[in-house]
């Protein structure tokens, strides 16, 4: 049974799932590395994270930073592949 | 290396699956260089494949894969002595764990085992490239690069030749890592080099500070981050690094310079006893919800 998820669904999930990991606030557009300044390595957490939340696959020319700089980012991301199947 | 080990496109033989041995395996691969990786048992090769296969995915999302490479192909074994028969390997590289007698049966046997001007290359973060090469057949192939965690991301490299090292093998190191877009710094041999003989004491009195109460872990590495510009705080940079390699590093570094600095503070070596080894192990001064592969 696959229950639909809305992209403001996903967007609550991933701010709530950033706060729990790095014990900070967070906003649908603030910038993780930036101004957020967590590391690098994080990234790679969140695509784990996403693809296991969401049963997506990230590979190619999506796994790169930008899809993962913001919540609305990966948002995006996540409906995109949910969406192309 | 070899000119003929460069012709047949031989392996970079890297001895140790650890963190260090992994992150220098994910490097090659990424640029297109063939691995064989090899340590004691096959559960740690397996974690070691899984964790490259990260790694990969790591550099490619963070750029650090050059475009247009297809990836290397990686070999595992638990022989040291398959992993160097075959196709003769570019260089050697040994990232075992950090304690002087098992580095130096590792750098014996290997050196025994390849055909002169093959470079041997110790990841060692702290012990003096001379004292190992008393164990090698030929210390002049034998020098230290010591590559930082996660070795596929940071592009310098601290390189140390030894006093007995050849100068051949030093060019043929460096252009090795050239070919891996890294960036060397020759010093020279001494416990520690630059960078342990800096930040592993600094680590230290930062986990001292801890234990003293003066700060907590986060307030100890948000002070080093906010005010003067750390990269990620001391103590994060512990979690990274693992704590048990941490420790025996401080333990070469004190032994050999007397400095008390060095001396493993009772925190430290606390975490370790508790097996709260960092990263690696899903917790050390942070709690990362599950142990990196
Ligand atoms: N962790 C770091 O940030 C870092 C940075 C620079 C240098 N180094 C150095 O790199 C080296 C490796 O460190 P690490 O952090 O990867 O340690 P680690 O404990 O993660 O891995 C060491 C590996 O060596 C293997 N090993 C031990 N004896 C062996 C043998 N005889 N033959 C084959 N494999 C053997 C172990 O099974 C283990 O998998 C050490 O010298 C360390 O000081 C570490």
């Amino acid at each position: 049974m696959t229950v639909s998820v809305t992209p403001d669904t996903i967007e609550r999930e991933l701010v709530e799932f950033l706060e729990t990991r790095t014990k900070a606030g967070w906003t649908a557009t603030r910038d993780l590395f930036g101004e957020g300044g967590l590391s690098s390595l994080f990234a790679m957490e969140l695509v784990v994270h996403l693809e296991q939340r969401y049963g997506i696959a990230i590979s190619g020319a999506d796994l790169k930073l930008a899809n993962f700089r913001t919540v609305r980012a990966m948002v995006e991301l996540v409906v995109r592949l949910r969406d192309g199947g | 290396m070899t000119a003929a080990a460069r012709e047949e496109g031989g392996p970079l033989v890297v001895v140790g699956a650890g963190v260090m041995g992994t992150g220098i395996a994910t490097l090659a691969l990424v640029h297109g260089v063939p691995v064989t990786l090899v340590d004691l048992d096959r559960a740690v090769l397996d974690r070691a494949e899984v964790a490259i296969a990260r790694n990969l995915r790591t550099a490619a999302l963070l750029g650090a894969a050059p475009p247009d490479t297809a990836p290397g192909a990686l070999t595992t074994s638990t022989s040291l002595p398959d992993a160097l028969t075959g196709s003769t390997a570019v260089a050697v590289v040994e990232a075992v764990t950090e304690d002087p007698a098992t580095k130096a049966a590792v750098l014996a046997r290997v050196s025994a085992a390849v055909p002169e001007g093959t470079p041997l290359i110790s990841n060692t973060s702290s012990i003096p490239i001379d004292e190992l090469a008393a164990a090698v057949a030929r210390p002049a192939d034998l020098l230290g690069t010591h590559f930082m965690n996660p070795a596929y991301l940071i592009t310098t490299v601290e390189v140390v030749p030894g006093p007995r090292t050849a100068p051949d093998v030093v060019a043929s190191a460096t252009k090795l890592l050239g070919e891996l877009r890294r960036t060397p710094i020759v010093v020279r041999d001494s416990p520690g080099f630059v960078t342990s003989r800096l930040l592993h004491p600094m680590i230290n009195d930062a986990a001292r500070l801890v234990e003293e109460g003066v700060a907590s872990v986060e307030d100890v590495d948000a002070l080093m981050q906010g005010c003067l510009g750390h990269p990620t705080g001391p103590l994060r940079t512990a979690d990274l690094i693992g704590i048990d390699n941490l420790v025996d590093a401080l333990d070469v570094l004190h032994l050999r310079t007397g400095d008390e600095r060095s001396r493993p503070c009772g925190l430290l070596v606390a975490k370790v006893r508790d097996g709260h080894h960092g990263r690696k192990s899903g917790r050390g001064f942070y709690d990362y919800e599950e142990a990196l592969p």
